[in-house]
């Protein structure tokens, strides 16, 4: 606040992604005025996606973290690398929502356009350095996606889906508040990198004062990556949002919950790791055991796959309780991995839908494979993946994981979720088993595109490769991350 | 001249009674007021806070919560029209379409 200017060139050079994604949410709104095709959107919106990217490749070889706005944004190796995470999550979802929104006659211009805006704040989010932008970055995707959520406004199921969304989402934003308030009062400033120091000065780690805020702070992140027992709005809002749009938020969201988890943890609270601890692990182990054994009772595919990606957080977040820089290295990778496959599943699911057809439940998958012998075959890659059986990419990122956990001193940790993990296997796999070894019940017929086959061979291929030569991901992370 | 401790507390009891009442109240007028006055609450102690420590930060991150809470208030109540239109029904244990 002292210095006088606070606003400069350089400053600005660094959030020309973010403003990037901002103008083409404004544009893809305007441009929705006089265009008719969403076609046209779509691929606009693409091609504003891939610049964003080309900037953020620009300011990677950079070198070292770089601050500005009065240390309030912080561009390192971490942030870039969540933020090529949200610029793939969203090119995809536009490539394979492109046909399925107007199938469910929801194919508004602003749909593209929320888009942005909602990954422009994850971006945000990932670069916060201060408790304030965090805040604010935060409400940017979390009301975007609330809409996002609801946009079938026709249909019941879409309504209450946005309305369960909004009042957990707004719940969890008043807690994340009152931790950053506690957090404030206690050590007088909200930067991330002076909270840590003032802990140190003021000696307070182990005040208990300072653990309710930070208990504060792990509840309302906590409920944006749906960690049980804060999952309750994940299954509902799952089914009852446009498919599209959950492969869109149980990623999206998902990553920048643990882009900000990691980075308040780790930056501010990095002297009360004993502390974040013993919530994490508790919570990891219920997160783990809940998201797998609920999901085996689930009928319809959406449902399932929301506890599965609970299942899922519960994974990745021991790479955080490892509490290294390796550890988060290995969730980081997870989430990249966890996007490319979950993503492809999504597609798989949407192609199923056409018009008065649902295509959610899992009985609609019998003997698919007679008919779609290829549709059939990517949804078992997707599946593997889920599971983590090799020589699929999510077998590498559960590997790394759980190796960083052991590495940590956390072995009965990692055999829980290995156990858990056995569990899964039984859900996935029945998809599989009804794909395969039962008869069709009537004839399935699939909706295709040609950005749907893009994007599906993309996260297939992608799935694939990682998963046999794991370094070529996980060299981009390490690079990124350890520098 | 009020201490501090008072306007913390004040705060705790506040946000105490939104939760309550967005975890018991059976109106979703109702529930997203309780969610109003958690945010006013925290409202509250950061400015007590931010007047203590004699730091801007606080009375600025209200200035954001308030202009974040119209925003909210507004997409929450065109969610709520909505789902109205729909459903016409405002009691949370009648929202119940998806389930299992």
């Amino acid at each position: 606040m002292e210095t006088a200017n606070i606003i400069t060139l350089a400053g600005v050079r660094l959030i020309i992604p973010e403003l990037t994604m901002v103008c083409m949410g404004l544009i893809l709104l305007l441009l929705d005025l006089v265009v008719k095709k969403k076609g046209v959107i779509a691929a606009v919106g693409i091609a504003g996606a891939l610049v964003a990217l080309y900037g953020t490749f620009k300011l990677f070889g950079i070198g070292g973290p770089q601050t500005a706005f009065a240390n309030m944004f912080v561009l390192d190796g971490y942030a870039n690398f969540f933020k090529l995470i949200f610029y793939l999550n969203i090119i995809l979802t536009v490539c394979i929502s492109l046909k399925y929104m107007a199938i469910e006659k929801a194919s508004f211009g602003e749909y593209y356009a929320l888009l942005f805006f909602s990954t422009a704040g994850m971006m945000i989010m990932a670069s916060a350095a201060d408790l304030i932008i965090l805040y604010l970055g935060l409400e940017l995707m979390a009301l975007s996606t609330y809409i996002l959520a609801g946009l079938m406004r026709k249909q019941p199921r879409s309504n209450e889906a946005a309305l369960k969304y909004f009042f957990l989402g707004a719940f969890s934003s008043a807690f994340l508040l009152y931790g950053i308030s506690l957090t404030y009062g206690l050590t007088g400033t909200t930067n991330l990198k002076e909270i840590a120091s003032a802990l140190q000065a003021l000696n307070i780690s182990g005040s208990p004062t300072v653990f309710i805020g930070l208990i504060f702070l792990i509840v309302a992140f906590g409920f944006k990556i749906a960690l049980v027992p804060f999952h309750m709005w994940a299954p509902d809002v799952y089914e009852g949002a446009p498919t599209s749009i959950t492969a869109f938020m149980s990623v999206g969201p998902k990553a920048a919950g643990f882009a900000v988890l990691g980075r308040v943890l780790f930056d501010a609270f990095g002297s009360m790791q004993v502390q974040w601890n013993s919530i994490l692990v508790p919570l990891a182990v219920i997160t783990m055991a809940a998201g797998s054994i609920l999901a085996l009772a689930q009928s319809n595919i959406k449902r399932m796959l929301a506890y599965s990606s609970i299942a899922h957080a519960g994974y990745m977040l021991l790479g955080v309780i490892a509490g290294t820089p390796g550890g988060l290295t290995s969730t980081v990778n997870y989430l990249m991995i966890y996007m490319l496959m979950n993503i492809g599943a999504f597609a798989v699911i949407i192609m199923l839908r056409r018009e008065g057809f649902q295509g959610e439940n899992l009985e609609d998958y019998m003997g698919l494979a007679k008919g779609h012998p290829l549709a059939s075959a990517l949804m078992l890659i997707f599946m593997f993946s889920l599971t983590g059986i090799p020589p699929t990419a999510g077998f590498i990122g559960k590997f790394y994981v759980f190796m960083e956990a052991i590495n940590s001193g956390y072995t009965h940790l990692a055999i829980i979720a290995v156990l858990f993990s056995v569990v899964s296997a039984f859900f996935y796999l029945r998809v599989v088993m009804y794909m395969y070894m039962k008869d069709p019940k009537e004839d399935v017929v699939l909706t295709t595109s040609c950005s749907m086959n893009l994007a599906l061979a993309f996260t297939a291929v992608m799935v694939l490769v990682i998963g046999i030569f794991p370094s070529l991901l996980l060299d981009i992370v390490r690079v990124s991350i350890l520098g | 001249m009020v201490p501090l401790s008072w306007y913390i507390i004040l705060s705790a009891v506040m946000f105490s009674i939104g939760v309550f009442g967005f975890l018991a109240r059976r109106n979703l007028i109702i529930v997203f007021m309780s969610v109003e006055l958690m945010l006013n609450s925290v409202n509250i102690s950061l400015v007590a806070f931010s007047h203590y420590l004699q730091s801007m930060r606080g009375q600025i991150l209200v200035f954001f919560v308030i202009t974040v809470a119209a925003a909210e208030a507004a997409i929450g109540l065109a969610i709520l029209i909505a789902f109205y239109r729909n459903n016409p029904t405002i009691k949370v244990d009648e929202i119940n379409l998806l389930k299992g």
